[in-house]
């Protein structure tokens, strides 16, 4: 730099700091992008060893690039910072939100791995010709490197053990994406000529504020990509009006979520659905006509198609989206045996509640099989209201059967079930089944008149058993029956119970 | 169609702390003032071009009219006209409706009703919202009782739920506690002659001079009086005299404020007694209730100027807005079911000396989600320990959705801290972009969560929403003399109860009907047995 004034040797300091600050937030955004692509797609090994690698093959393209600056180093270094700034800065909440908007992910993960390595890549031999006047070339090479790995073990240690637990990954982007432009703007202000950069100044700022305003919003934009909670890789995720259906697979575990919330694993799923539907369709001569609510997933009704008495079945499930993913995806019409495309089934996608209210027909098995009550709009479907429209639909001599969430976890919700059915007019009986992936799991068998001890189980269960069938009817005393209050829609009982015995496990 | 991918992405987008309210679609409406003013000329002068006769003409269609013409029917009296100046009735309890659901322009809930609001018990048997009896306590559709959770607080950035504070200093919680012990022991309180300190219907408390004289003095002073002063416990019940009367605690009579907190003692079978019904069209569903027994006998449009006795029957001079033409109507008995603002102008020697009326803005919210917010979840009933409006009701709150999807949320403020008539004049003088404004930022300081979802604001003003019941108000004289009768006018309104609520205008509007039909000598049976 041939206008390079006296005294500038005094600025080496802040442009060797800026060399650390760069070299951590460049580290920090490979991290940001290797840990967002492992929540996301799993298996961490591939996700960290590929984003890593496209990382520095950028920054190869970007030291590469950086021989066709040919002059005005100082005003593309701070174009480049305010540029890596916006972009790395908002890496990962922009990755976050792409994430269940795209068909996808890996298109927009290494797009910006590769924007933002590129970019990071340039810093260095700039930052290094634009010290070069004030350094001697061997002092040069050795201070920008050494700040540069310092600054890179900064990032290493500080990212695990500080960034990600206490402000996790949107915040710490939105973070680094400060410093970088802080860089910019300190570069703006103190080196005189500088001075003409006016609009690089307004950029500066302007991503300044805006990544601010992130840091500020980073718990909304946080809430709007729960999807940071899978373990196992995503296969699919779809926002339906109702729901966000998500699957993830880890080899032959193929396991669905609904809004967050595991409704089955493939690997133990038997165990639940035996479970839910034989004890009631096993209590009745001549099953004809069955109403199946909730189970969109066509995994109870394969269980009742075990029964060729069984004429029709009617399947209430709110969700259309839910009911045609698991009549057409091949892999999950292969998990309920093609239920979903049977004759005999008639799909209706309606609210329950409200379908109840209005059906004016009985049918001689009931499956309920509801989300868990875990607010008080889900809570409507297990009260009093809904359990005497419930008691409309049982044909004489007919029984229902209603999952009833965990009574060891939450023995006083489960148990509100019970006194909730039988305050509706029915008699009940409660058994419960070891699911592995739920855990000790809950099922209220329910109807107009005594409910009989002998079950006749179709040929070819994996699960139940005559002897086991019998078994499940007995409570051990820490999931003994208790004295609950009647769940109605102006009390909310269930909910509220529920809602305290779960949080004790889950905190 | 708005898929669930655009309503996640427009939060993101909106930057905090500005709101780009734009033009919001929405109406600026209330109570059609140039039919109202219309009373104020002499239009009516001049022959009628028809006469029409009738038993008994109503005239007033809000709660008190409605429940007149209701008791007529099911006595099974039919020669009787209703007459409204709206184009429909229901009074303060009118409704609206759009796409996304029914509200309440008003009125929006009526709590479970005390064993000696017979009249109310019987009109909601007849309704089916009381489905039968247990036990001797009436049992209620559980569809119309208020759903779980009821209402909820933000204080200090939290919700909670119930409406006062947990987290208080001691000396508020002290106070609250002394102030609430009050309350019961004014609940449980039966005097010698058999009544209850505070009852409802009013009419019904004790006479016993003590309590009466609780009307001479303001709550603040009675509060004052006794040292409660915690702020606490001011707010609650400065919220409490606002909710119910539109109203400032210092301008409402003792009476009053104590009658609002020990006059329930509600009985249910299958709910708490101090529970409600509500509606997603609030007190709307009462209303419609009411007009549909009644249909064929009510008469809208109709704005009645003079209303005076003529021989042994009532003439009453109005004119029908449709086609603007003079009509007469003769009766042998007439119900004045107004408020007596309006039965000032329209009753031959009738006063509304000592009458006034509290102010309201009712704002209709349609908005793509519900609120949600830190801590206790969404209530019907919402309120912010910060915020000068009354909250918000939300009107899909009974629905039985499992999945809620967009909602229309009823907010509420009582013009309180001001004259009512500057009240009036700011109403008529703001237009509606301000109350929109006004409504958007109040509701973004309770929810936040709420940005980029409001569709639109429907704004609703009530230039005269409740009578004021001021010190002196109950026992000073006005009040006893406009509510006695000279038939073949009867008169029947809230405001003779000094009590703007369904279970008064209900009341007041069944005696008023029974007392004609005894009038005219027809026969029936009182729905009031207490």
């Amino acid at each position: 730099m041939a206008d390079a004034p006296t005294g500038a040797r005094d600025l080496a300091p802040v442009l060797l700091f800026s060399a650390f600050v760069v070299a951590t937030c460049g580290l920090v955004y490979e991290l940001l992008a290797g840990t967002l692509a492992s929540y996301l797609l799993g298996d961490s090994v591939t996700q960290f060893s590929t984003v890593i690698g496209t990382y520095l093959f950028a920054m190869g393209i970007g030291a590469w690039l950086s021989r066709y600056v040919t002059a005005n180093e100082l005003a593309v270094f701070v174009r480049t910072e305010i540029l890596i700034a916006a972009i790395g800065g908002s890496s990962a909440a922009l990755l976050f939100l792409l994430f269940d908007r795209v068909g996808d992910f890996r298109l927009p993960l290494y797009g910006l791995v590769l924007i933002i390595g590129t970019l990071v890549g340039l810093e260095i031999p700039l930052l290094m010709r634009i010290l070069k006047d004030r350094l001697e070339f061997g002092d040069l090479v050795s201070k920008v490197l050494t700040f540069d790995y310092i600054g890179a073990l900064a990032a290493s240690l500080l990212f695990p053990l500080v960034l990600v637990p206490h402000l996790g990954l949107i915040r710490t982007g939105f973070l680094f994406g400060l410093a970088n432009v802080g860089v910019a703007l300190a570069m703006l202000w103190m080196l005189p000529q500088a001075s003409r950069l006016r609009g690089e100044m307004a950029a500066g700022i302007l991503v300044a504020i805006a990544l601010v305003a992130g840091l500020f919003s980073a718990e909304r934009l946080q809430r709007l990509a729960e999807v940071a909670a899978y373990q196992a890789p995503i296969i699919h995720a779809v926002s339906t009006p109702y729901q966000r259906i998500v699957l993830t697979r880890r080899n032959d575990d193929v396991r669905l979520f609904l809004n967050g919330n595991l409704q089955f694993s493939s690997r133990d799923e038997y165990r639940y659905h035996e479970a839910l539907v034989h004890p009631a369709l096993g209590r009745i001569a001549h099953p004809a006509n069955v109403l199946i609510l909730g189970g969109g997933d066509g995994l109870a009704a394969r269980e009742v198609l075990k029964y060729p008495g069984v004429r029709s079945i009617t399947l209430v499930d709110l969700d259309p989206a839910m009911t045609r993913l698991f009549t057409d995806a091949p892999m999950l019409a292969a998990l309920n045996g093609n239920a979903l495309r049977s004759p005999k089934l008639i799909i209706v996608n309606a609210d329950a509640f409200v379908w109840l209210r209005a059906n004016q027909r009985r049918f001689g098995a009931v499956i309920v099989d509801f989300p868990d009550p875990t607010n008080f709009s889900i809570g409507k479907l297990y009260t009093l209201s809904l359990y005497r429209e419930l008691a409309r639909a049982i044909a004489p001599g007919g029984i229902a059967v209603v999952q009833s969430t965990s009574p060891l976890v939450a023995p006083n919700a489960y148990w509100t079930v019970a006194t909730t059915l039988e305050a509706a007019g029915l008699t009940t009986r409660g058994y419960h089944a070891y699911v592995p992936s739920f855990g000790e799991w809950g099922f209220i068998l329910a109807a107009h008149g005594a409910i009989a001890d002998a079950v006749a189980l179709p040929p070819g269960l994996r699960f139940l058993t005559p002897r086991t069938a019998a078994l499940a009817f007995d409570f051990p005393p820490d999931m003994a029956r208790r004295p609950t209050p009647v769940n109605r829609l102006d009390n909310q009982a269930l909910v509220r119970a529920f809602d305290a015995e779960w949080s004790r496990v889950e905190g | 169609m708005l898929t669930r991918r655009s309503l996640l992405a427009t939060p993101a987008l909106a930057v905090p702390g500005c709101s780009f309210l734009g033009a919001l679609p929405g109406t600026l409406s209330g109570a059609d003032m140039a039919r109202g003013h219309l009373l104020r000329t002499p239009f009516a002068a001049g022959t009628p071009a028809e006469t029409r006769r009738t038993k008994i003409a109503i005239i007033g269609g809000g709660i008190a009219g409605l429940s007149a013409a209701f008791t007529l029917a099911e006595a099974g009296h039919r020669d009787f006209r209703l007459f409204e100046l709206e184009d429909s009735a229901g009074g303060n309890s009118r409704a609206g409706r759009n796409a996304v659901s029914a509200y309440p322009l008003g009125a929006h809930y009526l709590p479970i009703p005390n064993p000696e609001s017979s009249g109310v018990r019987h009109f909601l048997e007849r309704i089916g919202t009381i489905t039968g009896w247990q036990g001797g306590k009436p049992v209620f559709d559980p569809y119309q009782i208020v759903a779980d959770p009821e209402e909820r607080i933000l204080h200090l950035g939290r919700w909670q739920e119930g409406l006062i504070p947990a987290i208080v200093p001691d000396a508020d919680r002290a106070d609250l506690a002394a102030f609430f012990a009050a309350m019961d022991r004014f609940r449980d309180h039966k005097t010698s002659d058999g009544r209850r300190a505070f009852a409802i219907p009013m009419d019904l408390s004790s006479r016993d001079p003590d309590l009466r004289a609780l009307d001479a003095l303001s709550f603040t002073a009675w509060l004052d009086a006794r040292g409660w002063s915690t702020p606490t416990l001011r707010a609650h019940l400065r919220y409490c005299t606002r909710d119910e009367y539109g109203t400032e605690p210092g301008e409402v009579s003792a009476w009053a404020g104590i009658h609002y907190f020990a006059a329930r003692r509600g009985e249910a079978a299958n709910c708490a007694g101090d529970a409600v019904l509500t509606w997603p069209a609030g007190n709307g569903y009462l209303a419609a209730a009411m007009a549909r027994r009644v249909a064929g006998h009510i008469e809208p449009g109709i704005v009645v100027a003079a209303v005076r006795t003529s021989g042994d029957g009532a003439q009453i001079d109005a004119l029908d807005v449709a086609n603007r033409r003079r009509i007469r109507i003769l009766a042998d008995a007439a119900i004045i079911a107004l408020p007596r603002f309006v039965a000032a102008h329209v009753v031959a020697g009738a006063s509304a000396k000592g009458f006034g009326y509290s102010p309201w803005v009712v704002a209709n919210v349609t908005a793509d989600r519900l609120p949600a917010g830190q801590g206790a979840k969404l209530a019907w009933d919402n309120v912010s320990a910060t915020s000068d409006s009354l909250g918000y009701v939300v009107a899909t709150h009974q629905g039985l959705a499992a999945v809620p999807g967009p909602t229309v949320l009823t907010w509420y403020t009582a013009l309180s801290d001001m004259t009512p008539a500057t009240a009036r004049t700011l109403m008529t003088d703001r237009p509606l972009a301000d109350w929109q404004r006004i409504v958007h930022d109040d509701l973004m300081a309770m929810n936040p969560d709420l940005a980029g979802a409001i569709r639109r604001i429907d704004v609703w003003r009530w230039g005269h929403a409740m009578v004021r019941p001021v010190p002196g108000f109950f026992f000073g004289g006005a009040r006893e003399n406009a509510a006695k009768s000279a038939p073949p006018l009867f008169n029947a309104h809230s405001d003779l109860s000094g009590l703007s609520i369904f279970e008064e205008a209900h009341f007041r509007g069944s005696t008023a009907a029974e007392a004609a039909m005894t009038h005219l000598g027809f026969a029936h049976v009182s729905v009031h047995t207490a």
